[in-house]
């Protein structure tokens, strides 16, 4: 994996995340190692971010190493009209690997054929995100103790939620049933459902969030986006059939974990965080010991 | 070129003495490989032809084009709107090439990706494709991955 970048997740192979989890692990029991001294990642977020960008940049600071970088493109010379290629040469000169998240589709891969150092994306308009795929195949199989032959829920937005594309391409490679819950105008689109028909496995597609739940090891909640519908009362109508309340979870399976990428708005009630289910918070800490991981085997430490 | 018998047809496509003619296209394809060729551009002859008969389709349309060779690139073009066309190429009289034209395994440059928000329709990036369907051409995207099939095909 060294010096290669990461940009899509079909960009590494079972075997390779299976690296990266182990090493997660071993992050999770000693997160603070000064592997990174003298090292320095840029993070250029050309796009508003908080958990994404603070994550690397703990993860970073954790590890010892120094970040660069900005935070929105309105304070960098993108504003001055650069274009990507120009600012991603630059970078490349004043750090070791950048980790980019930008609104636009394949701008992550473009830059990593231009960079002379290895790129992190950390998320291309709706496309990828693969970093935020191997936290959630970690707390997948932190929660169930493997990956292979779960039922996996996914529920809310499919359409747009770039976190259930990667994640449903990913688990392609664990024999997974896939359940999929979303309104009529949310499905899961045809580009991404192909990689399950190829990889010939079951799925099943619901409207009924209470039908799915009996199904699943995993519920992998994802806010539904009130900027996508073009009618506002469809949109009310669909909002609260997935607000997941904590008295829905009696009939689930007790293995049952509920993750979310965050943030969450109302689709799951505040009544679950207290449930033995809830899993979305420590979620959001394994982002932390999964990007260390990678940065890791990335700069070949 | 109208209505022309078996033997007069050979006679006109060996008449031309160096260059292009491209044979079998489908008969609604004709005026989309000129486009894509971009023969409007070109000072030599050309010679146009379409719903002439043919054993093997029917119909089928024509393209002659004097002084002229095209790039692969271009070829490529062809084959996404008329896959059971003939490229024949003519060095002093002689037919020099002949094949089928053909999908290739993947498309760089002449296609447009369909998504607006791809990187390739933002900055100035040339884009690239991974043939996965060559029957129902349908093409994904190497930077965005989304598809572009043959409904939504625009050509740069």
């Amino acid at each position: 994996m060294k010096n290669r970048s990461l940009i899509s997740i079909d960009d590494f192979s079972k075997e390779e995340f299976i690296r990266i989890l182990d090493l997660a692990e071993e992050f999770e029991k000693n997160p603070r190692q000064r592997i990174l001294e003298g090292k320095v990642v840029a993070t250029l977020f050309f796009e508003p971010s908080t958990r994404t960008r603070l994550s690397f940049e703990s993860a970073v600071n954790y590890l010892g190493g120094r970040v660069i970088g900005f935070t929105d493109a309105a304070s960098s010379s993108v504003k001055k009209g650069e274009s990507l290629k120009d600012t991603i040469k630059t970078v490349a000169n004043y750090c070791d690997l950048i980790v980019m998240r930008h609104p636009v589709e394949g701008s992550a891969r473009f830059a990593s054929e231009v960079s002379s150092v290895p790129i992190i994306n950390a998320g291309d308009g709706a496309n990828q995100h693969p970093t935020q795929c191997l936290l959630d195949l970690y707390s997948i199989r932190k929660t169930q103790g493997k990956l292979d032959k779960l039922n996996v829920a996914f529920v809310g937005d499919l359409k747009y939620g770039r976190t259930v594309h990667s994640l449903t391409q990913a688990l392609t490679q664990f024999n997974t049933t896939y359940h999929l819950v979303s309104p009529l105008e949310l499905k899961l689109p045809s580009a991404v459902k192909i990689y399950i028909k190829d990889a010939k496995l079951d799925y099943f597609q619901y409207t009924d969030l209470s039908e799915a739940i009996p199904h699943a090891d995993v519920l992998y909640v994802t806010r539904i986006q009130r900027e996508r519908f073009s009618d506002p009362i469809e949109y009310e109508k669909v909002k609260n059939s997935y607000n997941l309340m904590a008295e829905m979870l009696k009939n689930a399976k007790p293995n049952l974990r509920v993750l979310h990428p965050l943030p969450r708005v109302n689709e799951i009630h505040e009544d679950v965080d207290d449930t033995r289910q809830a899993y979305y918070f420590q979620q959001a800490l394994n982002g932390v010991y999964v990007r260390q991981a990678l940065l890791k085997a990335i700069l070949g430490l | 070129m109208e209505k022309k018998n078996g033997n007069h047809k050979e006679l006109v496509v060996s008449a031309i003495e160096n260059g292009t003619v491209i044979d079998h296209i489908p008969v609604q394809s004709v005026f989309q490989v000129t486009r894509l060729l971009r023969l409007d551009e070109l000072s030599s002859h050309v010679l146009i032809g379409t719903n002439l008969d043919s054993k093997k389709f029917g119909k089928k349309g024509i393209v002659k084009v004097s002084d002229k060779y095209f790039a692969r690139e271009d070829i490529n073009k062809i084959a996404l709107v008329a896959p059971t066309a003939t490229l024949i190429e003519i060095r002093g009289f002689k037919v020099t090439e002949k094949k089928q034209v053909e999908v290739p395994d993947t498309i760089e440059k002449v296609v447009r990706c369909v998504n607006p928000n791809c990187v390739t329709n933002v900055e100035n990036v040339p884009t690239r494709f991974r043939v996965i369907n060559k029957q129902d051409v349908k093409l994904r995207c190497h930077y965005c991955e989304k598809i572009t099939d043959k409904r939504n095909m625009g050509f740069r």
